[in-house]
């Protein structure tokens, strides 16, 4: 027998731990423990103001404040009536792409790729590769900075728009950084891709938002690939959560299904079609499947995203006028859910608002909520096929497996511990 | 000799030491200056200290945090109160003016579950040396605490408001010329005046400034039409458990 422990899971955002016990070769009892203290977002947000669940939810996540103001910003729009013009929403999709690009370089360098390595930490990777990771995140922030007026809890993004229009002659020179971000992944891809990379295979129901128009993040349907095809305002009929005792996160499944999957795989499972010819040339080259059945690739489908959207902020930042970025509204009351894509997966927001503008009643769904069972069910089909290995290298590899979903334990509590029992 | 650090968080979005981590290309600088001893979202050597400074994120809301944060006290020189939630509760402390339970239940299916309590300060608990404001502090707040610890010197951090801060801009005034709600008179410095500069009123996400007159802002806030509502939402906020707004904030 068997016991694994993690107390601390690290290299992960936020506090998680893992017990597990092996018999026999074969999962005794596994729980992905959260036990990060609990916020209670969705309480905190009754009898606030309309207005001030852009800056409130932001505060939900460290790391991925982009999407969820925009989700929030999306939501109260909604039920306001507001409909931004093209402008807005084009501003908007380039300070997600910023929050992406952030977020997953942050992930890649400085949190999994020490694994690939072999080492404690980013810090002691070469201190070449360290500089050109760091310069990568640093395009990543400052687009969110330039729009967003701050880089961590942007300020600019409010109902109706943004506070202002940033100066195009402060973008334009982001597009010679752009490049030299492509440049980097793309050659991190072919390092990782050729690490001593595990292999596993799972079947799980990967959703994503979709959108015909380009590649989905602030707006489109639900979709998976087993057949989910469904609107933002029906996430709920479809998604259920339910509480478990090990968790302060909840845990999320398909009504008359199973856990699922969200995150770059899913996006890419869904909309890679939609990637850029260099990003798709680069899948081609490293062998990276659409369909990739393995949840470690995840961090390949990173890098993939950063080299495509950094195409799309280049044209984005081309095309851009500066101009009117806000339009007047109306408070009334109502109803309304928003999704986007966080860096992490789709991002779950719903409101009811009274005809003052005050929010009475709020819904949050950050991805690693809904991540949260999938990780447990990957866990039960990884660790029978490393279960004759030493208790510290099974500890290891399920930090590895749970850090590819890249968990932002703070978001789903609205920390990560391993503990393995092996017996 | 190399600073030993450690950072650690408590009941909080982590958004502090993501804004370290926006050191960016200056990081292998700062790494030439301190040792990390103990940073679990960074690196997975942990080690238990002696730490020459803690940085402290988040308020603590749960019986266990308290024990950690007195041990992290025990084993450091210097312990840094990093950001609004360490230094007052900050934004979850939003939820203290509703019983737990209800907060509970309002997330919660089973909240028998949830080990939470109201969430406090670091320094309800233990002695705080620096306290370092903001909603995240500003990159360089930090870092001038990390230079005054290497020097043996006080850091220096800003007591007065943003209006301060607005001035040096030349920025026009958004409370008294376009009669918009903005917390600078009350509100710390060190963020720059980053809201005003891209045209919106400041929320106060650094907190109060060093001795602010909060009544002088109420009767402000009347003026250009605000309710009584609006005006508690405003002080309970960021720092609505800080001495200075207590009282407005309606604790």
């Amino acid at each position: 027998m068997k016991n694994i422990k993690i107390d601390y899971l690290t290299r992960v955002e936020g506090k998680g731990g893992l017990d597990l016990t092996i018999e026999g070769g074969e999962v005794k009892d596994l729980k992905l423990r959260i036990y990060e203290e609990p916020r209670f977002f969705e309480a905190l947000l009754v009898g606030r103001r309309f207005d001030e669940a852009v800056e409130l939810t932001s505060r939900i996540c460290g790391i991925c404040y982009v999407a969820h103001q925009i989700t929030s910003v999306r939501a109260i729009e909604k039920v306001l009536g507001v409909e931004v013009n093209e402008r807005i929403r084009l501003l908007r999709r380039l300070i997600a792409i910023g929050g992406i690009i952030s977020s997953h370089a942050l992930h890649v360098y400085l949190l999994a790729l020490p694994d690939f390595l072999k080492l404690p930490d980013a810090f002691s990777i070469n201190p070449e590769l360290l500089l050109k990771a760091l310069k990568l995140k640093g395009v990543g922030d400052r687009i969110v900075e330039i729009i967003g007026g701050r880089a961590v809890h942007p300020v600019t993004i409010v109902v109706g728009g943004f506070t202002y229009a940033p100066p195009k002659g402060k973008l334009e020179p982001l597009k010679d950084e752009l490049k030299e971000v492509k440049k980097t992944a793309a050659e991190t891809v072919q390092l990782i891709s050729t690490a001593d990379f595990p292999t596993l295979k799972v079947d799980s129901e990967k959703i994503a938002l979709s959108n015909s128009e380009e590649y989905a993040i602030n707006e489109g349907r639900v979709k998976s690939n087993k057949g989910l095809d469904i609107t933002e305002d029906e996430f709920r009929k479809f998604i259920k959560e339910e509480q478990v005792p090990h968790s302060t996160a909840k845990h999320s499944k398909v009504v008359g299904r199973s856990s699922y999957m969200v995150g770059p795989l899913s996006r890419l499972c869904l909309n890679f079609n939609q990637l850029s010819d260099d990003a798709k040339s680069l899948a081609e080259m490293v062998d990276f499947r659409q369909q990739s059945d393995n949840p470690f690739e995840a961090n390949i489908a990173r890098l993939l995203e950063i080299v495509s959207l950094a195409d799309e902020a280049i044209e984005l930042i081309d095309s851009y006028e500066e101009g009117e970025v806000r339009v007047p509204f109306k408070v009334r009351g109502g109803e309304s859910a928003a999704i986007t894509e966080a860096p992490r997966g789709m991002n779950y927001h719903w409101y009811r608002l009274d005809n003052n503008g005050i929010i009475r009643a709020a819904d949050i769904s950050p991805p690693t909520c809904q991540n949260a069972k999938r990780i447990e069910d990957d866990l039960r089909v990884y660790v029978p096929t490393i279960a004759d290995m030493s208790e510290e290298e099974i500890a290891h590899r399920c930090s590895m497996l749970i850090r590819a979903y890249d968990p932002c334990i703070s978001c789903s509590v609205h920390s990560l511990t391993v503990k393995v029992r092996k017996m | 000799m190399k600073l030993k650090i450690g950072v650690f968080k408590f009941t909080s979005c982590s958004g502090c030491q993501i804004e370290l981590l926006r050191l960016n290309e200056r990081l292998p600088e700062l790494l030439n200056l301190v040792t990390v001893q103990n940073w679990a979202m960074a690196s997975s050597n942990l080690q238990q200290g002696p730490y020459d400074i803690a940085l402290v994120e988040g308020g603590i809301s749960t019986p266990e945090a308290i024990e950690e944060v007195k041990m992290i006290r025990k084993n450091s020189k210097i312990l840094v109160a990093l950001g609004d939630c360490a230094v007052t509760g900050g934004i979850p402390s939003i939820r203290n003016w509703m019983k737990q339970r209800e907060a509970e239940s309002l997330v919660y299916p089973n909240p028998e579950y949830v080990p939470s309590t109201r969430i406090y300060a670091v320094d309800e608990y233990v002695k705080v040396d620096v306290y370092l404001k903001g909603c995240p502090p500003s990159l360089d707040n930090m870092l001038e605490v990390f230079k005054a610890a290497i020097l043996d010197v006080r850091p220096r951090l800003r007591q007065h408001p943003v209006c301060i801060e607005c001035k040096f801009y030349e920025n026009e005034c958004l409370l008294t010329t376009y009669k918009q709600p903005c917390m600078g008179p009350v509100t710390a410095a060190g963020c720059g005046a980053i809201c005003p500069l891209v045209g919106r009123a400041c929320e106060g996400c650094y907190g109060p400034m060093s001795n602010p007159n909060v009544k002088a802002m109420v009767e402000k806030l009347k003026e250009i039409g605000l309710s009584d509502d609006d005006i508690v939402r405003k002080f309970r906020k960021y720092a609505g458990m800080s001495e200075y707004y207590r009282e407005v904030a309606k604790l």
